[in-house]
């Protein structure tokens, strides 16, 4: 059974630049079509300041912190063994390229279901930008899979 | 233009549906570089295998923006106010995805239209890989909506 008591670990402030190039990249990756996505000149004579980061683009923040998978650790489990089971988000302000953000995530829950057969984590994200303007937050939840870890 | 089409929206309308092509390695391996996730559950069959399942799967994260973009290409992004999505089974190498919303809940506040959708994302044989809701807020110009009763 995970350790509850990390329920509410903090993990260190990440800051990441947005840029223009990995906006592209990710664009090409998810295969947008609409190019707001990936042409500055397109996405300015849309009105928006500059190449719009798509809806899912939030997820790559994580990956940036120096140690991305510092919770396997924490939690005794192993990468092969998780699954994403879901993902929010609520959005208040739309993120572009230049923009640097700020993450803040903690571990916000772990719980489980099916008497103990399926057990969760649930990591809460807060990112704000360079104005210090909350501009998402997040809330990803994982899933153990074949209770390897017991 | 995109805005006139979508203030008409009513309860049970569907907004157009995205379709993929057959998920591939060299998707996955795009998405891996492109995002930072290096989960070799999504590229390196061996790992899968080792780990119980018969190849790689795609990236959750993946099969939620291509739902994500089914909602951009009819609503501006920043009228896209939230967006939860449960991955309901694994998506596998050759599936090919339709990505689905409907309106299921109307709500007016002066010249706030928000606009509650179901969202489903199925593969060829009617599996569901992901489902969802978003919450969309339209400002309206002028209190002309037909839908406002």
């Amino acid at each position: 059974m995970l350790n509850r008591s990390l329920i509410g670990k903090m993990y260190p402030e990440t800051f990441v630049l947005v840029e223009k190039q990995k906006l592209k990249l990710f664009a090409k990756a998810t295969q947008q079509s609409d190019p707001i996505y990936f042409d500055e000149e397109i996405a300015k004579k849309n009105g928006h300041p500059s190449i719009l980061a798509p809806l899912t683009f939030l997820t790559t923040i994580g990956y940036e912190q120096e140690k991305p998978y510092q919770y396997l650790e924490d939690l005794g489990i192993s990468l092969g063994g998780i699954l994403h089971a879901k993902q929010e988000y609520t959005y208040y302000n739309c993120i572009y390229a230049g923009d640097k953000l700020r993450m803040e995530s903690k571990i916000g829950d772990i719980y489980e279901r099916k008497d103990g057969m399926l057990e969760f984590v649930s990591f809460i994200s807060n990112y704000k930008n360079q104005k210090n303007v909350l501009v998402a937050e997040s809330i990803s939840t994982l899933v153990l899979r074949n209770n390897e870890n017991k | 233009m995109k805005i006139n089409e979508i203030n008409t929206f009513r309860i049970g309308d569907e907004i157009p549906s995205l379709i993929t092509k057959p998920i591939s390695r060299s998707m996955l391996d795009l998405y891996a570089g492109a995002s930072g996730d290096h989960n070799p559950i999504h590229i390196d069959i061996d790992f899968a295998k080792k780990n119980g399942l018969s190849d790689v799967i795609a990236h959750g994260m993946l099969v939620m923006s291509f739902i994500g973009q089914a909602m951009t290409n009819i609503f501006p992004q920043e009228s896209i106010k939230k967006f939860d999505t449960k991955f309901i089974s694994m998506t596998n190498i050759n599936d090919i995805l339709t990505c689905e919303g409907k309106v299921i809940n109307l709500e007016f506040e002066d010249l706030l239209k928000r606009i509650f959708l179901k969202l489903q994302v199925r593969d060829e044989s009617g599996d569901k890989k992901l489902l969802g809701s978003a919450v969309i807020e339209l400002i309206l110009n002028e209190k002309k909506d037909i839908t406002h009763e």
